[in-house]
């Protein structure tokens, strides 16, 4: 008798013997037709990983990527379901596969990339926007506590990943490369932006833990800390939940 | 004996529905007054998805069509998944639940519906995850009929005699895909009217079309391949027209899945079936 474990082993590994009595109906052996199930699984699954990881893929180009994927998958199958959550693993999987090594920034990309779909599902919000700033009296503006719209991820890259991520867009405009970037991820409507965050917001972000007032949570910021422009964005961008 | 709310499709066209539709189906849906999504595309919290399937709820009726449940799978139903489903059915209450004949998870989820021998630990197990499922959700779902590609030497039910016992086991309905049927019947060469013949058609809510491709098997034998990738073949629209003819007019969906067209073509599809399921008198 066949069990799932027999069955799911071979659908994944092309040494794994093809599970024993079955048949093409007729008496004779099933041969190559598992093998439109183990296609059918590969495909699947690398297709998702290419919808998923566009900017990857250019980076690394076509062919390059179907094989990586090919080893993706088989090394963090899907654990669930719901396809918008597989690859959730693609940055360390990427941070610990060789042929990669040379491109160390490849698993903060596919870390954009997994937050930028994350906010497309994420549940709808209604953050600050620039009319709301302007309707407020900046001292009690100072004392609001916020939280961060559920689309919002930052990240702290050691790379410039938001410039790498915004060169790699279609049609985009190349910008030189230059430190490291902390980056905001966000959804003030339907579509996901990437912005690359000014330099220490990233710590006045973390600090707004909808009990802390904004005021406080700037004592986070570092010298020269570049608010206004910090603030724009965060507006812009609708991340502020009061 | 069950007392779930049945499914209640309209008797007309459905298409498979894809989000760079959105626009072009609202604007000229032609005969199509329904439309089926894979359950999972709508499970997250909000954004688009969520919002496009809102505005549609109003204006069609939808079917919505597990692709992940695993019902054939040898452990318990995932419960996240089964209240993930319950919550989508909340908020959507679509017209109608199906899900498939057959298994995707067992510890890794591998993203296709695998095969399941035909035997009574089967029909236990399946019967049972029918039973949760309908339960949890308070309705009746439909069972759809998987593509072949070969067959396990340990079943000793027919496909169809396995698919009556589930029915009246478990009160659920049937989801007939038309285009497997063919698919199945000439990868195992059998006889598909011969299916459609045995096939407990009054328990039918839902028939399925859809594209296939051709390939060979090692002897040089036709085998062929469920891709919903192209239009509905020739035979698979006779084969349509002799179904009709014993179950009578019941919603039919077109499912175009992967190398999507254009809405226009997709909608001739919609119009063959249209004229198909209610012919000039």
């Amino acid at each position: 008798m066949t069990n799932h474990q027999d069955f799911g082993a071979a659908l994944l590994d092309a040494d794994h013997p093809t599970p024993p009595r079955l048949s093409d109906g007729q008496g004779r052996p099933a041969g190559k037709r598992f093998d439109v199930y183990r296609n059918n699984v590969a495909v699947s699954l690398s297709d998702a990983l290419e919808v998923a990881f566009p900017v990857i893929r250019r980076l690394v180009g076509e062919d390059f990527f179907r094989a990586m994927a090919g080893v993706a998958l088989r090394r963090y199958p899907p654990q669930s379901p719901l396809m918008a959550a597989f690859g959730q693993d693609m940055p360390t999987f990427l941070d610990s596969f060789p042929p990669v090594a040379h491109l160390p920034y490849l698993a903060d990309v596919a870390r954009v990339e997994n937050a930028l779909r994350r906010a497309y599902h994420a549940a709808d919000a209604t953050g600050m926007t620039g009319d709301d700033l302007a309707g407020l009296d900046p001292d009690l503006f100072a004392t609001m506590p916020f939280t961060l719209a559920p689309s919002v991820t930052v990240i702290r890259s050691s790379f410039p990943v938001g410039t790498l991520w915004q060169n790699n867009q279609p049609n985009a405009d190349p910008a030189p490369l230059t430190g490291p970037e902390d980056v905001l991820i966000s959804r003030p409507e339907f579509d996901p932006f990437v912005d690359v965050l000014p330099a220490g917001a990233a710590d006045v972000l973390d600090a707004l833990d909808g009990a802390t007032p904004l005021g406080q949570a700037l004592e986070a910021a570092p010298e020269g800390f570049d608010f206004p422009t910090c603030l724009s964005l965060l507006v812009t961008r609708q991340v502020l939940i009061p | 004996m069950f007392d779930y709310t049945p499914n209640s499709l309209p008797t007309s066209v459905g298409v498979g529905y894809k989000p760079q539709h959105f626009e072009d189906v609202i604007r000229d849906p032609g005969p199509v007054q329904w439309l089926e999504v894979h359950a999972e595309n709508y499970m997250g919290q909000g954004g688009r998805p969520i919002a496009q399937m809102k505005e549609l709820s109003q204006k069609f009726a939808i079917s919505a069509h597990g692709v992940g449940l695993s019902i054939g799978g040898e452990g318990p139903l995932d419960p996240d998944h089964l209240k993930r489903l319950r919550h989508l059915m909340d908020w959507l209450n679509p017209a109608s639940f199906s899900e498939h004949l057959a298994w995707s998870s067992h510890g890794i989820f591998f993203n296709d519906l695998l095969p399941l021998p035909y035997t009574d630990a089967t029909l236990t197990r399946v019967a049972d995850h029918i039973n949760d499922v309908q339960q949890t959700l308070g309705r009746q779902m439909l069972l759809e009929n998987p593509s072949s590609y070969l067959w396990f030497d340990d079943s000793t039910y027919s496909e169809v005699d396995f698919l009556a016992t589930i029915v009246a086991r478990t009160g659920c309905g049937l989801l007939l895909d038309v285009n497997n049927v063919f698919v199945s019947a000439t990868n195992l060469k059998m006889g598909a009217r011969e299916y459609i013949d045995a096939y407990p058609t009054e328990y039918v809510g839902e028939l399925h079309l859809g594209g296939h491709d051709e390939d060979t098997d090692d002897t040089g034998a036709p085998l062929l391949i469920d891709s919903h990738s192209r239009e509905v073949a020739d035979p698979v629209w006779d084969l349509y027209t002799y179904t009709l003819a014993k179950t009578g007019p019941t919603p039919t969906l077109i499912e175009w899945d992967n190398d999507v067209p254009d809405w226009n073509v997709l909608r001739a599809e919609a119009d063959r079936a249209a004229a198909a399921l209610t012919p000039a008198s």
